[in-house]
């Protein structure tokens, strides 16, 4: 560990040890490894092997090998979909991660410690419920005989119903509301083991919090930043209750377009193709992540 | 055409599951014989394997079956036909011995040698259906299924909503009024999204012409504008609350209406489709005699009026259609349907090699 790494955290003593080199270190980590390989792997293994052949007269697979179905996949029918599907994706982390720092923020560094466990069981609490049930309540808050819009109209604020569902507006909202979480805790993680005497330090030199944030924060939560951007894009990017229910089917993303290859076309071949596609934008991501992860151990970081 | 695909999202799971299964076996069509030839049958009381979309039976059915034959059921579920398919081919010859399918994927299945030949001296009780039920062009002649329920798909509307315009084709979904344009629902399928403006333009509900799927996908897209949204599965529920004024509905669903005095369905001018919900038998069954007694069982008055009052779908069963209760027909006129013009509708067809540039269509109209 760099010599930086131990004045910021002098308590840390013992040195990292990568785990594989102990006999114990191999056992323990086998068993994960084994579900890993049969339940990752050898999926995505049938999944490439699937987007070589080609989909059979009854919808089976016809084991030709053919590249025709990448060709296709490069189409700008599929492009624009997967373009939409980014777009709205990254709308939905810029959106968590401006919503989501904040509150992470308070949890970490503001709150009592009875408080702060209060908020984080609250932040987690709307996965205790079925994702596609909590989808489906916004159905009934949007809608133009909804809560929202009667609850506008009695006030008096609005003459008519809003067009707030069957729209881009309500997919991001329900992508949102159902992804920030994933957004808070790893931003709550990594502002938790934030020295404070850093920041305090910054302030006694005159920084203004502004450039506190700027210059102090942000660049030591960056792993945190990446891991939170990261677990709300990946689900974004594929999701497709979200588009189907609160969009009113009108616009599809990516996992609706992989869904109906896969259900109604019945073209697996072709369906494995774009399931791939996604796949490979997903581990350039992680790629990116790793990456990240491995600067910030370089330069002291505590990840 | 029971519960439409309400589970899409675990079945794309289920299925992925499922392609692991069919790479270790015979990979996609193996063509097995017919009339169980080479295949050892069972003999004495047996447990028919039955794969059926939930709730599409009478609960007690188990019961009564196997006091008349001394046969038990095992039933599987599936949520969809594409469910229904995967767990055929996924599963080796023999798993299943009566499968509940619509009659598209039913073609597809017969033309694949999927499913044994009926031997109809088994089968008296084919006397109960209408002549109809004979004349259905997947399958004419029932010689590998034979039709459990049947319907179209229209258009239903709010009577006492919609006070000005004349709903009485697509053409009135595609090129709508002031009255029901942004109120108007329609299903998002496959074969349903582009067949109103199939119709709508003359078209068969089954082309794979390009010409006339790009010419149809236009139409679509433009009427996409004046959509409340897409929706094949809540559609009736968006009718009471009064969020979509006209919907468009496979017949036996616009039924699940909570007020049916205040919606009227509508044949559309232009004409519709024809579905059939049918019983097989897989090949590789060792039951086939079994399975046999099971389809005429289903066949008596009692099994086709407990679908009829039950799903409130119309069954080509005509003992069954003549008990139903009078009062019934009048609270849901659809269910009144002459099978005469049930059948000028078209028959859906398995699209076969057609089926992807089908898709792409339908695609490009939802990407748009």
């Amino acid at each position: 560990m760099s010599p930086g790494a131990e004045t910021l955290h002098p308590e840390v003593s013992a040195p990292w040890r990568p785990l594989g080199r102990s006999r114990l270190g191999r056992l323990t980590i086998a068993p994960a490894f084994a579900w890993w390989a049969f339940f990752l792997l050898a999926p995505i293994g049938l999944v490439l092997a699937s987007s070589f052949f080609r989909r059979g007269a009854f919808g089976g697979v016809e084991y030709v090998f053919t590249w025709d179905n990448y060709v296709r996949a490069i189409d700008p029918l599929y492009l624009r979909v997967l373009w939409y599907s980014v777009r709205i994706a990254l709308l939905t982390t810029a959106i968590c991660l401006v919503v989501g720092y904040p509150a992470a923020y308070f949890i970490a560094t503001r709150s009592s410690a009875r408080l702060r466990n209060a908020l984080l069981v609250l932040v987690i609490l709307p996965f205790w419920t079925n994702f596609l049930i909590r989808t489906y309540s916004w159905i009934v808050l949007l809608n133009r005989e909804g809560v929202i819009n009667k609850s506008l109209q009695s006030i008096g604020l609005t003459d008519g119903p809003l067009p707030l569902l069957y729209n881009d507006f309500a997919i991001t909202l329900g992508l949102v509301y159902g992804y920030i979480p994933l957004m808070v805790l790893p931003l709550y993680a990594a502002l938790e083991r934030l020295n404070p005497e850093v920041r305090e330090a910054a302030e006694d030199l005159g920084s203004r919090p502004a450039r506190i944030l700027r210059t102090v924060t942000i660049p030591l939560i960056v792993p945190g930043i990446v891991a939170g951007c990261v677990f709300v894009f990946v689900p974004s990017l594929g999701n497709f209750p979200v588009p189907q229910l609160l969009g009113g089917g009108r616009k599809i993303m990516m996992g609706n377009l992989i869904n109906s290859q896969f259900l109604e076309a019945r073209d697996w071949p072709f369906g494995s193709t774009l399931a791939l596609m996604l796949m490979l934008i997903l581990m350039g991501l992680l790629i990116v992540q790793s990456r990240v992860l491995r600067r910030g151990r370089e330069i002291g970081i505590d990840v | 055409m029971a519960t439409r695909t309400k589970g899409r999202w675990t079945t794309l799971l289920a299925a992925s599951v499922f392609a692991l299964a069919a790479c270790g076996g015979d990979g996609g069509g193996g063509g097995g014989g017919g009339n169980g030839d080479g295949v050892p049958q069972e003999s004495g009381p047996v447990t028919l394997q039955v794969m059926n979309f939930a709730n599409y039976m009478p609960e007690d059915i188990a019961e009564r079956f196997e006091e008349a034959t001394g046969h038990s059921i095992e039933l599987t579920l599936t949520s969809s036909n594409e469910d229904a398919i995967a767990k055929l081919e996924g599963s080796p010859e023999g798993t299943y011995d009566i499968a509940f399918v619509t009659s598209p994927f039913a073609e597809g299945l017969i033309n694949a040698d999927r499913f044994e030949q009926l031997d109809h001296s088994l089968i008296p009780n084919l006397s109960n259906l209408y002549p109809e039920a004979s004349q259905l062009d997947y399958d004419t002649g029932n010689a590998y299924t034979v039709p459990y329920s049947w319907g179209t798909t229209g258009i239903c509307y709010r009577t006492d909503l919609v006070k000005s315009t004349d709903v009485d084709g697509w053409d009135d979904m595609l090129n709508p009024s002031n009255e029901l344009s942004g109120k108007i629902t329609m299903l998002d399928e496959d074969r349903w999204l582009l067949l109103p403006a199939l119709k709508s333009l003359g078209y068969s509900a089954n082309t794979t012409d390009e010409a006339e799927l790009s010419a149809a996908a236009d139409l679509s897209i433009k009427a996409k504008a004046t959509l409340l949204g897409y929706d094949a599965e809540t559609f009736y529920t968006k009718l009471d609350s009064g969020e979509a004024v006209a919907v468009m509905g496979w017949d036996g669903w616009c039924n699940y209406v909570s007020d049916p005095s205040v919606v009227e369905w509508v044949l559309p001018s232009e004409g519709s489709d024809l579905w059939v919900d049918v019983m097989a038998i897989p090949t590789g069954s060792t039951r086939v005699a079994a399975a046999h007694e099971f389809i005429n069982f289903i066949l008596e008055e009692e099994n086709g009026l407990w679908v009829a009052e039950n799903i409130l779908y119309k069954v080509p069963n005509r003992a069954a259609m003549e008990a139903v209760d009078p009062a019934l027909l009048e609270t849901y006129p659809n269910m009144a349907m002459d099978p005469a013009t049930l059948l000028e509708q078209e028959a859906l067809r398995d699209l076969g090699a057609g089926q992807p540039a089908f898709t792409d269509a339908v695609t490009r109209v939802k990407a748009a």
